[in-house]
């Protein structure tokens, strides 16, 4: 039974008078692929945007590796160890690959990395990432998969124990997408924890060993890949009455 | 900070320039090239300083002038006050405009982009406004400057003295953008220019960081005003705020380069040089219109600037 | 009691008047994102043209205005054409475009210092330095005169924009430029005509300005924080919010220019500026 590393309690977060989350509870062990799934607008993004920071939750707490982070600024959070990457990738358009790589190692796995290492250990991270011969190249002029790539490298880069991988698959083609999933499965070999959110049923289901179901802000389901499946409440959101 | 052999390069031209500037005022009687200097070294660190906020954060201040007077008045009025040194009065300046630095760091927190520079100019307007109407320091009326009458050391006038004070002061700065182009604060800058939002998630502290960076370009800007009250002898609001002063400290940089330390340098010594000719050879209001007509041509055909083209011609050669 | 009269009717017919100044502001900045920081300098063009007319061959100041219009329409599209072809297109708006407009503005103003000197110019009519005495309320026409014709222009560009196809297209480009290209629209077209207009009324807005007092070229520039304080306060991409917040503006300057006196007047508008940026925005009638 291995460590509980995330929790989420009764978390609730509204835009206005919209609420795009009500209540939901989440929890994330050390090492687990946990699949975050729901039709648009269920709020996956808000949700994972509440767990790495970039927005405040209105109610309900989180806490990891033991550390209440409700109120934690987003840099503090990803230097305890939690990365994300982004749906639509967000390179550091002046550097090359490898420069991107060296800002989370320089903050956020600060303290986890000696200073003299920092390039080869970035070298290594494009190594595993599969980007090494990629390393000078300038960030902005990557083909679509080559910055999904780079975005997960960052990520890895920061030394998480856990990632959150935002629609990391989005608009792949069938082979790129099993080089991503290849990518997100060696990451978790290597003790990483991810919740992996996708619309890809075929690589979530794969990839899963827990699902969690949210649908208009509530988590409607939770469980194994296949109960989750045969569930009623998610086939009504996904395909209606 | 001798890291490497291009850092010894650095600091002994570094000190030789100053020291030839030294020189030059035992050796040169003219004091024209000093003044003409002065204005050039003047430019070069108020670029400088706004590089390091707006080249290397990405974060427009067009609010230059008001940092620039804001340390000439806090000369003005702790000379009248308390008839302070040199020195400790460019120290003074350096504090207080931190202070306003800080202030404006904290602005940065609620507005991004364009509202960001639009309020730094707001910033500078009021500020102006404020001096306009304080009567200690000479109000809309201005204040005079008087040089003391013994000069210090070993220089030969006054201006000499204020001629190397800023070189000091230029070079001081340069070398202090050079390192963070360079440092670990540096890339982490270069990160929250390039993506704010990214840069957070990847571990920077962006709040901390923009800080830091807001109030060394004011502490910058306020030490390259605090000479000017007694450069000019005579000093007022219309002068020390004025547009000229703001359009150098962006078009500068823009023109020389922005994410490098060596652009705010190299566009300084090209668009002040040329001010110089132009005043001399043509007539000096038209000296200030170079400025707007260089910066328009060169964001539009060359966004870069020099250090970028230099660059970019550098890698095709390769 | 009668200080505080006339403060306020100042302020309503100033407040009329910087509505104008700053319509076409509303459009360039509220509805399409550029941030021409030159657009008061362009109003003391309009201005310097309607005292080089006026001077010259007598014409009325604000009809010299109207006729300046068309130029000063086509000047605008060629700015934007500019604008476009060296950011928009490339996507690299928001630095470089800025200190465009910046420097845009600054050789503007030094041309002028440097063709006209830095002495106030004034225009001639019949009406300026008459008043209207309404019980203890003096009513001066050079500020009623600006007030009628700055009302009929704001209130004219609003009702296109707001009745008109491409007035339409205008306030709808800012919103989504996909759905406009899909009903058959140019959003570049669109907005090479929208920045035309915008600059088309500061010719106007020029005459009036010259006619409520002298002008000289450093005169635009407390103009910049009034016509953005305008803008974002009434809320971008609003123009009756622009409209209310420019009254408010005026009434307010009216007030603390008399009784603290016209040396604070600038603060006024750039404090408004950045009260409303560091608390709300979005303005008060704005969309997020």
């Amino acid at each position: 039974m291995s460590a509980e590393l995330l929790r989420v309690e009764r978390l609730s977060k509204r835009f206005g008078g919209f609420t795009a989350l009500q209540d939901v509870d989440l929890h994330v062990n050390a090492g687990e692929r946990l699949g975050l799934i729901g039709p648009n607008g269920s709020g996956k993004t808000t949700m994972i945007n509440c767990i790495s920071g970039a927005l405040y939750n209105d109610e309900g707490r989180i806490r990891f590796a033991g550390e209440d982070i409700t109120r934690l600024p987003p840099f503090e959070r990803a230097r305890l160890g939690i990365a994300r990457s982004f749906q639509i990738p967000r390179p550091f358009r002046s550097m090359s690959v490898l420069e991107n790589l060296r800002i989370p190692l320089e903050y956020a796995a600060r303290s986890r990395t000696e200073h003299r290492r920092i390039d080869d250990e970035a070298m290594e991270v494009l190594e595993r990432i599969g980007l090494k011969k990629l390393a000078q190249a300038p960030s902005g002029s990557l083909t679509q998969v080559d910055m999904r790539k780079l975005e997960l490298a960052r990520a890895l880069a920061a030394k998480p124990q856990l990632l959150v991988s935002d629609e990391a698959m989005a608009g792949l083609s069938s082979s790129e997408v099993d080089e991503i999933l290849e990518i997100l499965f060696t990451l978790n070999k290597g003790g990483v924890a991810v919740i992996m959110i996708e619309h890809i049923m075929r690589a979530v289901m794969r990839f899963s060993e827990r699902i969690v179901v949210l649908d208009a802000g509530r988590k409607i389901c939770e469980g194994l890949p296949d109960d989750v499946c045969r569930d009623r409440e998610v086939e009504k959101a996904y395909l209606g009455e | 900070m001798f890291r490497s052999r291009a850092d010894v390069v650095f600091w002994v031209v570094l000190v030789a320039v100053f020291l030839a500037g030294l020189g030059a005022t035992y050796v040169v009687k003219n004091e024209y090239y000093f003044t003409a200097l002065y204005g050039i070294l003047q430019a070069m660190l108020m670029a400088v300083a706004w590089n390091i906020l707006g080249g290397f954060t990405g974060y427009v201040n067009f609010g230059s002038a008001g940092f620039f007077a804001l340390g000439a008045y806090t000369v003005v009025f702790l000379d009248k006050a308390l008839g302070l040194p040199l020195p400790l009065l460019i120290v003074a300046a350096a504090l207080v405009c931190g202070l306003l630095g800080l202030g404006v760091g904290y602005l940065s927190l609620r507005l991004k982009g364009v509202y960001f520079a639009i309020a730094t100019l707001a910033t500078a307007i009021v500020l102006e406004t404020l001096i306009t109407n304080w009567r200690y320091v000479g109000g809309g009326r201005g204040a005079y400057l008087v040089a003391p009458a013994e000069v210090p050391f070993l220089f030969s006038s006054y201006v000499d003295m204020l001629f190397v004070v800023m070189l000091a002061l230029t070079l001081g700065a340069v070398a202090i953008s050079r390192y963070l182009n360079a440092s670990r604060l540096g890339r982490g800058l270069a990160a929250i220019r390039d993506d704010e939002g990214a840069a957070e998630c990847a571990g920077v502290p962006t709040l901390r960081l923009k800080l830091i960076s807001t109030t060394l370009m004011g502490a910058l800007m306020g030490v390259a005003g605090a000479p000017y009250p007694f450069f000019v002898t005579f000093i007022d609001p219309a002068s020390a705020f004025n547009l000229f002063v703001a359009v150098n400290a962006i078009a500068m940089p823009m023109i020389g380069g922005t994410a490098h330390w060596l652009g705010p340098v190299i566009g300084a010594i090209l668009v002040g040089g040329t001010q110089e000719v132009v005043t001399v050879t043509v007539k000096a209001e038209y000296s200030v219109l170079v400025v707007g007509i260089m910066l328009v041509l060169f964001i539009t055909l060359a966004p870069q600037g020099i250090v970028g083209l230099a660059q970019k011609y550098l890698r095709r050669r390769k | 009691m009668d200080l505080f009269a006339n403060a306020i009717v100042a302020g309503v017919l100033l407040g009329a008047f910087y509505a104008a100044v700053a319509v076409g502001l509303a459009i360039t900045f509220g509805q399409l994102d550029i941030v021409n920081i030159a657009h008061p300098a362009f109003v003391i063009v309009g201005s310097y043209i309607a005292w080089i007319v006026n001077s010259r061959l007598g014409i009325d100041p604000v009809l010299v205005g109207v006729l300046a219009s068309p130029l000063f329409f086509v000047a605008g599209a060629l700015v934007y054409r500019v604008y476009y072809a060296a950011f928009e297109r490339t996507g690299q708006e928001s630095l470089s475009g800025l200190a465009f407009f910046f420097g845009v503005m600054f050789i503007i103003e030094v041309s002028l210092i440097l063709v006209y000197g830095v002495d106030y110019r004034n225009v001639t009519a019949s009406y300026i330095g008459e008043s209207i005495e309404l019980g203890y309320v003096g009513i001066p026409l050079r500020l009623l005169v600006p007030f009628l014709a700055a009302s009929l222009m704001t209130g004219g560009v609003w009702l296109y924009l707001s009745r008109t196809f491409t007035g339409r297209a205008i306030l709808a480009v800012a919103q989504d430029r996909l759905a406009l290209q899909l009903m058959g629209a140019d959003p570049v077209r669109i907005k090479q005509w929208a920045f035309g207009l915008a600059i088309g009324t500061t010719a106007i807005a020029g005459a009036l300005l010259i006619i409520i007092g002298p002008v000289e070229p450093s005169v635009g520039r407390v103009y910049i924080g009034r016509a953005f304080a305008v803008v974002v306060l009434g809320g971008m991409g609003s123009i009756p919010g622009m409209i209310i917040a420019a009254l408010l503006l005026g009434v307010v300057e009216s007030f603390v220019s008399t009784f603290a006196g016209p040396s604070w007047a600038p603060a006024v508008a750039f404090g408004v500026l950045l009260l409303t940026l560091a608390v709300r925005p979005s303005g008060l009638f704005g969309r997020a």
